[in-house]
């Protein structure tokens, strides 16, 4: 039994459909990231997992119970926000007392003064304030307890709303976008953290993001999601070596992978010298060859490859991004290149780029991956041409 | 000192102007409340006056008029009106700003009719209700009309709207029920609105004469108005000293509260967006 399945999710606002049928199983202690650009209706669908929106059709399930008639604040899943939404009346102590005071002291019991004299209720306000001073100390912001959230920096706060979250054991931890307001350095070292906690609490989490690093970096599974449809769940590694979609290999991938013209025709795609036989029967016409930049090389002397022209050349330290155009087409082809291999190449002029077949994919008209057959023998350096 | 630029000094003068002008009445009565007989009704118009009849006066009012009656009235009126306005709106201005439902603009549209009938038309039917119920010369009929301010309705909406969506989201997932959200959640928030609020309310009904006038025949339930009504229509005649001497102690709570909180005030109200 999964900790959390959706079934065929559907939501639309006035006529336009966010949701299109999304279904998503979460396993027992996984974390999976659901990614795509803004707008495709990830923090939907968060929302209607919590109970503060309603699907117009579906299921949810968690730990196997039906939800759909269950308030938010009964279905135990807690949530961090992008804007953390701490209470800013209350000091971080309090604010992550208050899931806890909520959940186990009564009502009569919460009452200003009248509740101070109630039997029992010391006994729960000391285990809430050890409860809170635990979770401060794991998250290392026992020092923060008696600030206002005005007082703290955003680290600070993401923090005090990941304790506030994490603090009654949910049984499901949802994250829309935390590390959004953060700076990058803080960004990187927040994600790291994010996983050691997971690791540690085992609690199954959906991470919401845009930010396809945080995504590849940090989940077991990846869902990503692009106008209201899932189109691939699958592991990280899986996700960019093997896309399911043509809007998946567009979207995972920095720089964006390259999305050439090619003709379908009797089971064979050709495309400039590259021939992939297709394992599965299409009709005749266009299709899409993908390939990373990554797989491209350029060759300076022109000789070989196709024939194109250097538009522009970025350095990023570590590698060089080539945006070249094919002089035969016109379409822009993007390599990722050491520096040693850029070290003769300068904007403007011709050189030859070299594809390799066997890291390229096809997508059919409608998007979809088709499966090829590779046309050249498996080696271990890949083979150019 | 510095020599100030010709366009501040200019400024600086015309608030002034416009400053003296708005307070003169008060200046005038404060004078007033210091001069003898003689000296009110001299063909002479002075500020300061001949001799000094503070004591005289402000006994005069504390003696004939039932002062700590009238002020502890004030005191009740406003204070009931207040607390049951804003006990009303908050939750009122909470649904219609954060929750959905069918009849939300409906509603808008109610209050923004509210806001524009004022309590004269009104007057009447009102009246003849509390005759009927036999209300008439209590609290009761001085505070019910105006529990339901659609005008602090209209003000709390504008400031909760601006309060994030996720805060209330995260109060649900936290458990809270909706009335939790408002009590723990809103009311801690929503201060600068409500001390803004608490002025306009607070002045409007301290100072009002037409309500009480209409609904209260009795010195036991005279507001502060009111009950200078009674004492210049029965006692002070023309003894224009001490009554404004009384003017003055009625005022001077609202003058004194504002002062303390002036700055609370001001917060408040640029919070709020509104300019009073």
């Amino acid at each position: 039994m999964s900790a959390l399945s959706l079934c065929d999710l559907k939501k639309s606002f006035g006529g336009n459909a966010i949701l299109n049928g999304v279904s998503l199983d979460v396993e027992a202690g996984e974390f999976i990231a659901l990614v795509g650009p803004s707008g495709c209706g990830k923090s939907t669908l968060l929302r209607i997992l919590a109970g503060l929106d309603h699907a117009d059709s579906g299921e949810i399930f968690v730990g196997g119970r039906d939800m759909s008639a269950v308030a938010a604040a009964d279905r135990n899943v807690a949530m961090v926000f992008q804007s953390y939404a701490l209470y800013p009346h209350l000091t971080a102590g309090q604010n992550i007392a208050v899931p806890l005071a909520m959940k186990r002291l009564s009502r009569t019991q919460r009452l200003p003064l009248v509740g101070s004299f109630l039997p029992g209720q010391k006994e729960i306000r000391a285990g809430i304030s050890r409860d809170v001073r635990e979770m401060a100390t794991v998250l290392k912001i026992d020092h923060l307890l008696d600030r206002k959230p005005g007082q703290m920096s955003g680290g600070q706060r993401q923090r005090v709303a990941l304790a506030r979250a994490m603090v009654r054991h949910p049984s499901i931890f949802l994250m829309d976008e935390p590390l959004s307001n953060l700076d990058a350095n803080l960004r990187v070292h927040a994600r790291g953290e994010i996983v050691e906690l997971h690791r540690r609490a085992g609690v199954p989490t959906l991470y919401v993001t845009h930010d396809q690093a945080e995504a590849l970096s940090m989940a077991d599974r990846v869902a990503v999601m692009i106008g209201g449809n899932l189109l691939q769940l699958a592991a990280p590694e899986a996700i960019y070596n093997d896309p399911a979609h043509i809007e998946v290999a567009r979207f995972v991938g920095q720089p964006r992978i390259n999305i050439l013209p090619a003709l379908a025709d009797a089971g064979r795609v050709d495309f400039q010298g590259i021939r992939l036989a297709l394992l599965e029967k299409v009709a005749n016409g266009p299709v899409s060859l993908g390939i990373r930049p990554e797989f491209v090389k350029l060759s300076p002397s022109g000789r070989s490859g196709l024939a194109g022209r250097i538009e522009r050349l970025e350095f990023l330290g570590s590698e060089v991004i080539a945006h070249c155009r094919l002089d035969a087409s016109g379409d822009t082809v993007i390599a990722k290149l050491a520096p040693h291999e850029a070290r003769d190449l300068i904007t403007g002029m011709p050189v030859g780029i070299l594809l390799s077949p066997e890291q390229a994919m096809v997508f059919g008209p409608e998007g979809r991956r088709l499966r090829t057959a590779s046309a050249a023998p498996a080696r271990q350096e890949p083979a150019y041409v | 000192m510095t020599s100030l630029p010709a366009g501040r000094i200019i400024r600086f003068a015309l608030l002034s102007l416009g400053a003296l002008m708005i307070l003169a009445p008060y200046i005038f009565m404060i004078s007033t409340a210091g001069k003898t007989q003689s000296d009110i009704f001299t063909s002479s118009l002075s500020l300061i006056p001949e001799h000094f009849y503070f004591a005289e006066n402000f006994a005069k009012a504390l003696a004939k008029v039932p002062m700590a009656t009238l002020l502890w009235n004030g005191v009740i009126v406003c204070g009931l009106i207040f607390f049951f306005q804003v006990l009303v709106a908050i939750p009122c201005a909470y649904a219609m700003a954060k929750l959905k439902f069918r009849a939300a603009r409906l509603m808008m549209v109610l209050v923004m009719l509210g806001l524009l009938v004022p309590i004269h038309a009104t007057a009447l039917p009102l009246y003849v209700a509390f005759d009927r119920m036999s209300l008439l010369n209590s609290y009761t009929s001085l505070v019910a009309p105006f529990t339901i301010s659609v005008f602090a309705i209209f003000m709390f909406l504008q400031f909760f709207r601006a309060m994030p969506d996720d805060l209330i989201h995260a109060a649900r997932l936290d458990g809270m029920s909706e009335l939790g959200i408002v009590a723990r959640v809103i009311v801690p928030n929503a201060w600068p609105a409500v001390t803004a609020f608490a002025i306009f309310s607070v002045v409007a009904h301290w100072n009002d004469l037409y309500w009480p006038l209409i609904v209260v025949s009795k010195q036991a339930y005279a507001t502060p108005p009111l009950g200078l009504m009674y004492f210049r229509a029965a006692e002070a005649g023309d003894d224009y000293g001490a009554l404004m001497a009384a003017t003055m102690i009625i005022t001077l709570p609202l003058v004194v509260a504002f002062l303390f909180a002036q700055k609370r005030f001001v917060e408040g109200i640029t919070m709020t967006g509104l300019k009073g």
